[in-house]
């Protein structure tokens, strides 16, 4: 596949890569994709806002220059904004894929990073070198604050502008938790909910901290995705029990949202509204309890997206569709093209008939 | 005056994000939300007004920010959002009376007339865009969601001196209109209010003679926009109750 090299959410000639229940795959462009739903379904989008969790600094015992990529916190209470995972990069900047930046310095506990306005101190290191916990010193007020004028979004080698926050903001994004973009949601903009809603299909949101998506260290990519933090609104709760009880499909928009949805599963298709952490990975092996389809970027095997899509379709099936990708001139990476893949009827789980009959 | 609606603490539930709210409307609409329980966030140019009013309001969060810049916009959002932990009413109450003394068109400033959208039109479109997601997700968890643009009569009367900001604060006015439109079926209600002829700084620059006397205080205006807001959360509330109850007899 090609890479999508401009910060371009939504480009004209998008397109979509639909697998329907039988296994059978088609071809759309991307902004056709509400024709794609029925009546009484419900898409559900991660509604998180990217965070500026790039944090350029300086490593002061050694006095080296660091890049900070914050990674993971424990939960989505706006208090809890001191304790962090983070990957720490050494010299260089993004320019430099992350597979080539050199290590930074040997890192300790105690170690302290000043980070333009920001101050942290290592509390321990996470089994690799670049992979430790942090703690910043000062108010949550001052964290936030820190982290708006000092942060930048997480940069990608492959893109030619650098990324502003701007352009990593779903056009929904709205709860300030996310490390990574949620990228499927770039598909989706306001025009395009206003015609879901008058072909009878509901929207509604969860908030999933999507974490960073590849670090460029096969030891630590085996690590991810992270235990990441969500939370399911009730009234998001409300609305897949009412596509259940009129036999809708839920659609997921990005591997987070169905993360976060099985991590909430409940009985009889339902989720439990609330917070929780998503912690358990989804991979080929995997029974859905929730998540009928997922509209997705696309991913390359071996990666954790590409595992969790192994949940919905064989194995075979994906290959299938891995080439269709290549033949047909995908583009992959954030701002690439998409993926709708629904999971197989059979011989997966048997469903009653009338599921398709909408 | 009528205060029987006004209890402390009846606006707990709520979220507000007010700009310019170091001095006069916002700085009133900031200590009417603080008195009445709301999480409140303001916004303001000057570091030392910030820091001032903040201490002055023990729980509220103030943030330095020129809404006028287009780079300051997604940092100032960023701030509100991790902060309140989401969004429910919007205030966009910053406003730049173009030159200063006022002018006629003909003697106005390219520059001058430039800085009045900025701050009057492009500020509270790029915030409010910002900040839709986080609306959005209110109004559908039932909590209402509520942008209020700050108007002037000068948006409607064609006053000669008035014309940047005049000019400025119409397409306010109708880009408010069209976002009411557009946004009604999300759930989000969106105002335009003028809230009179008041006694504050941005008035003293317009017209330094004036008679105060003949002047609103701004914390009555205050008052009066807050029960505008009340007014169409319970009217949105409605709207939704109605909506649910469409979709269970469906």
């Amino acid at each position: 596949m090609i890479a999508a090299h401009e910060p371009i959410q939504r480009p004209p000639d998008a397109k979509l890569l639909a697998i329907d229940a039988t296994g059978r795959i088609t071809h759309w462009p991307r902004r056709a994709f509400p024709a794609l739903l029925s009546r009484g379904d419900l898409v559900v989008a991660n509604d998180a806002a990217t965070l500026p969790a790039s944090l350029r600094g300086v490593h002061v015992a050694s006095g080296r220059n660091i890049e900070v990529r914050l990674a993971q916190r424990g939960s989505l209470d706006p208090e809890d904004v001191r304790d962090f995972a983070a990957l720490i990069f050494g010299e260089g900047d993004y320019r430099t894929p992350t597979e080539a930046r050199p290590l930074p310095p040997v890192l300790a506990a105690g170690d302290v990073l000043a980070l333009g306005p920001l101050r942290a101190t290592v509390r321990h290191l996470c089994g690799h070198p670049r992979f430790v916990a942090l703690r910043f010193d000062g108010t949550a007020q001052a964290i936030w604050r820190g982290l708006a004028l000092h942060g930048r979004a997480i940069q990608y080698a492959y893109m030619r502008p650098a990324l502003e926050l701007w352009d990593v903001w779903t056009p929904f994004a709205g709860a300030a938790a996310a490390f990574e973009a949620p990228s499927a949601g770039f598909a989706l903009d306001w025009a395009l909910l206003a015609k879901m809603r008058r072909r009878g299909v509901e929207f509604a949101t969860i908030t999933h901290a999507a974490g960073i998506s590849s670090t460029g260290d096969e030891a630590l990519d085996a690590l991810l995705p992270l235990d990441e933090p969500y939370r399911i609104p009730s009234s998001t709760a409300d609305a897949v029990a009412r596509a259940r009880e009129r036999h809708g499909r839920i659609i997921a928009v990005g591997t987070t949202v169905v993360r976060a949805l099985e991590a909430a599963a409940a009985p009889r298709g339902l989720v439990h509204a609330g917070a929780g952490i998503a912690a358990t990975r989804i991979v080929p092996s995997t029974q859905l309890r929730v998540v009928d389809a997922v509209l997705s970027g696309t991913h390359e095997p071996g990666t954790s997206h590409y595992a969790l899509l192994g949940a919905f379709v064989s194995a075979a099936t994906l290959r299938e569709a891995d080439r269709e990708l290549e033949t047909h001139r995908y583009r992959t990476h954030e701002f690439g093209d998409s993926v709708l893949v629904e999971r197989a009827a059979l011989p997966i789980r048997p469903r009653p008939a009338q599921r398709h009959a909408a | 005056m009528n205060r029987t609606n006004e209890r402390s603490n009846d606006l707990a539930a709520l979220r507000i994000a007010i700009t310019g709210g170091t001095a006069g409307l916002g700085l009133a609409l900031v200590r009417e939300w603080s008195a009445r329980g709301a999480a409140v966030a303001f916004v303001a140019r000057t570091p030392g007004s910030v820091e001032r009013i903040a201490g002055e309001i023990p729980g509220a969060t103030g943030i330095v920010g020129d809404v006028s810049k287009k780079t300051d916009i997604h940092p100032i959002a960023l701030q509100i959002l991790g902060r309140l932990g989401g969004l429910d009413v919007l205030v966009n109450n910053a406003s730049s009376l173009g030159p200063v003394p006022l002018a006629l068109l003909a003697d106005t400033d390219c520059e001058d007339f430039e800085a009045a959208l900025a701050t009057n039109l492009l500020g509270p479109f790029r915030l409010t865009r910002a900040l839709l997601g986080a609306l959005r997700a209110s109004a559908a968890e039932d909590r209402g969601a509520v942008v209020l643009n700050v108007s002037s009569d000068a948006a409607l009367t064609p006053y000669p001196h008035w014309g940047a900001y005049g000019a400025s604060k119409a397409a306010l006015h109708h880009m408010s209109a069209i976002w009411r439109e557009e946004l009604h079926d999300e759930g989000i209600g969106v105002l335009s209010l003028d809230p009179g002829d008041m006694d504050t700084a941005l008035h003293a620059l317009a017209i330094p003679d004036a008679d105060r006397t003949t002047l609103r205080k701004p914390e009555a205006s205050a008052r009066e926009l807050t029960r505008a807001i009340v007014a169409e959360l319970h009217e949105l509330a409605q709207q939704r109750k109605r909506s649910h109850e469409t979709r269970r007899q469906a």
